[in-house]
């Protein structure tokens, strides 16, 4: 073919015009830096991890510079900003910053060092928790979305309950009964799969097709378990796990992020139906690419954006959960320092030393709305039918 | 695979309905018959025109013929081999003979990646080397005529016309016999649109592709076609060659579609009735020619009796008793 061809062939324009790059992630700059509001969540998110950080390295350790379990009696309830009684104090009793910042408890323990401390648990805590239930919400959430038609056979669901019930019975004592029961759903399983391979057995017997009929579909099974999850008001579902678990911030950071990725998992649900439609992704069905590529490379992608938004704001819920418990009593043990243990044991002295209740309540009001504010601003940043995009 | 001259695609008694579902239960109280029978042949490196209205069922069409969804009756011969009993593995290789290439240029690309991903998909299910497949992705940016920097760029930055042109790449990427093109210039402004057809033209003479080429706006067809179809509710009313269609239609429904048809030329006007009402749901569609309800020339007959397909000359059917009669 010759060049005039081509040209005429490619309109006037066959050296397309494109227009400067602009990388994602510098347009969403770009956008975010206007919403001030979210630009303070920003700047309090970072000084909260920077305060978690450094207080992590002041307070754990053998020998800490700043001990938040130094108990000094001959101390207790200074407030705010009161130097030490050095002559009352051994050297290793006097705070590292030469002042009460934030005064002293019933035990003369430095609350200044106690909040640092308490920092780094709500932090992880946020983080953690959040962390598993994006996953499980992620994970969940896309099956249903995915591969949500597909039927659920009554003969799995026989062999799945037997064998959890032998599990969940051997794992709680009964080792006779539960070792039964996980014996017989895997020769249940065995022979289920040998009756699906061999036509033999099928022809000899047909009444076993009754076993394998439908009885509802993927989406249908994990959208009423998100129904069932969502029916317990939330915090007594967590206060009941913890109370029965031992005590340990570990334990309180994965019942938080077990009982709260269903808002997770119905976004990513929602957000693969409408993608599934989407001609791109049935192009590259076209394209003949795998169903864990196209799930991974164009789903996940395209629905991060919503839950990267709910996971932040739920980072807020984590924290002021992990607060709550503590304030009752069912979070972390003492001695450790929580911001909710902290207000908890202020409560009793509310009106002879206030800051004991002012300092951390303060604190998780600030770091749970910077968390909120840059949630929202993310949501608008990242929402396609913002007008001022260009 | 077919000869130059064989059919690369046919397709025969074509059916897809969909159920519709009611209540708690879900119970199925109804059918959309989507796709009601539709029989048609594509030679290789030829076109066929699909013509209908929207809601006719060309899309449905399409993707059965991808089998990206599964037909309830009928045959897809794709290059003398019947795909409907074939698994999605035993599909995976046939894949890449035939592609799509869709209306809206804004949906068929995806926003998180850059151009160069996005064509290089397909070619990385044939097995190519990352570095081959680089190589071949500006290749055919070139040949779509866009600049290798494209490739690195995203979607959102591109225009409605280079975006079509990078799905066109997209699609000849893994070397096709057959494109299926889903509407691909209903969404561009009049100038694109011609600069788009031109490339899809050019492209099929070099490569020797067969074209489905769906569209509702009629002079389009008749310049891209060799053959056209034209549907109305899941069935096909009239199949022609597209110079016999455009100057000799007989079915009343094309009639009316090439009367209202916005045409550059005054004198064409053949004066025929412009279509009035809307056209009827295909959910459960009455007994009889599906476009009794419209019909200028109807008849008692045309509701009672399912109207078949009347050879008027060879290659030249039509689904009306009385236009057979006329000639």
């Amino acid at each position: 073919m010759n060049d005039e061809r081509e040209k005429a062939i490619l309109g006037v324009s066959d050296r397309e015009v494109l227009p400067p790059a602009e990388g994602r992630l510098r347009s969403f700059w770009r956008l975010f830096r206007k919403n001030r509001m979210a630009m303070a969540g920003l700047a309090v998110f970072g000084l909260f991890l920077a305060t978690a950080l450094v207080g992590l390295v002041l307070t754990s350790g053998t020998d800490p510079l700043m001990d938040p379990a130094t108990v000094r009696l001959q101390e207790k309830l200074r407030p705010p900003l009161s130097k030490p009684n050095l002559a009352m104090l051994r050297p290793k009793e006097v705070p590292a910053l030469g002042v009460y910042l934030f005064g002293t408890d019933d035990l003369g323990r430095d609350v200044f060092a106690r909040m640092l401390q308490g920092a780094w648990v709500s932090l992880t805590v946020g983080f953690v928790a959040v962390g598993i239930s994006v996953i499980v919400g992620i994970f969940l959430g896309g099956i249903a979305g995915y591969y949500g038609p597909r039927p659920v056979r009554a003969d799995r669901v026989g062999a799945s309950v037997l064998l959890t019930l032998g599990a969940a019975l051997l794992f709680t004592g009964s080792g006779v009964t539960g070792g039964a029961i996980l014996v017989a759903g895997h020769l249940f399983l065995f022979w289920d799969l040998l009756w699906g391979r061999v036509p033999l057995l099928r022809e000899k017997m047909p009444w076993v097709r009754v076993l394998r009929v439908p009885l509802f579909s993927v989406d249908t099974l994990l959208m009423r378990l998100v129904d069932i999850m969502l029916c317990f008001p939330s915090f007594f579902l967590i206060l009941t796990v913890v109370a029965l678990l031992p005590a340990s911030i570990y334990n309180i950071m994965i019942v938080i992020g077990l009982t709260s990725w269903m808002g997770t998992a119905r976004f990513v649900r929602a957000e693969f139906l409408s993608l599934r439609e989407q001609d791109f992704v049935t192009a590259a069905r076209a394209l003949g690419v795998g169903d864990l590529r196209i799930i991974f490379r164009h789903m996940i992608p395209n629905a991060v954006a919503p839950v990267l938004v709910s996971a932040t704001i739920g980072i807020a819920t984590a924290i002021l959960t992990e607060a709550g418990l503590s304030f009752l009593g069912f979070g972390v043990p003492p001695p450790h320092a929580t911001w909710g243990n902290i207000l908890s044991d202020g409560k009793r002295f509310i009106f002879d030393a206030p800051w004991l209740t002012f300092v951390p309540g303060v604190a998780i009001l600030v770091v749970v709305l910077s968390f909120n504010l840059f949630g929202e601003g993310l949501r608008d940043t990242l929402n396609p039918r913002l007008k001022e995009r260009h | 695979m077919a000869g130059r001259n064989g059919t690369n695609l046919k397709v025969e008694g074509l059916r897809k309905y969909f159920p519709v579902r009611k209540g708690f239960f879900q119970r199925v109280s109804g059918w959309v018959k989507a796709v009601d029978g539709v029989d048609f042949e594509i030679p290789q490196g030829k076109t066929l025109g699909l013509v209908g209205e929207s809601g006719c069922g060309k899309s449905t069409v399409a993707r059965l013929v991808l089998k990206l969804l599964e037909p309830d009756l009928g045959r897809i011969i794709f290059q003398g081999r019947d795909i409907g009993p074939l698994s999605s593995s035993e599909m995976r290789p046939l894949r890449r003979r035939m592609q799509i290439v869709f209306q809206d240029p804004y949906g068929s690309l995806n926003p998180r990646m850059t151009v160069g991903q996005s064509i290089e998909e397909g070619l990385r299910t044939v097995g190519i080397s990352p570095r081959a497949r680089k190589d071949r992705v500006l290749g055919l940016l070139e040949m779509v005529g866009l600049p290798a920097e494209a490739a690195d760029r995203y979607p959102h930055e591109f225009s409605g016309g280079q975006r079509q042109r990078v799905g066109i790449a997209r699609a000849l990427s893994v070397e096709p016999s057959l494109v299926i093109c889903d509407e691909p210039v209903s969404a561009l402004d009049v100038s694109i649109q011609a600069q788009v057809i031109n490339l899809l033209n050019d492209l099929q003479e070099r490569f020797g592709l067969s074209y489905l080429f769906i569209a509702h706006d009629l002079n389009v067809v008749g310049y891209m076609s060799d053959r056209v179809a034209v549907m109305y509710l899941g069935k096909i009313m009239e199949y022609a060659p597209a110079e016999i269609l455009f100057e000799n239609p007989a079915h009343p429904y094309t009639r009316a579609l090439l009367a209202a048809a916005p045409d550059p030329d005054p004198v064409t006007g053949k004066g025929l009735a412009v279509l009035s009402g809307e056209v009827p749901s295909p959910l459960d569609p009455p007994p009889g020619c599906r476009f009794q309800g419209r019909c200028p020339l109807v008849e008692d007959r045309c509701r009672k009796e399912d109207i078949s397909m009347y050879v008027l000359a060879p290659g030249h059917e039509v689904r009306c008793w009385k236009a057979a009669r006329e000639e």
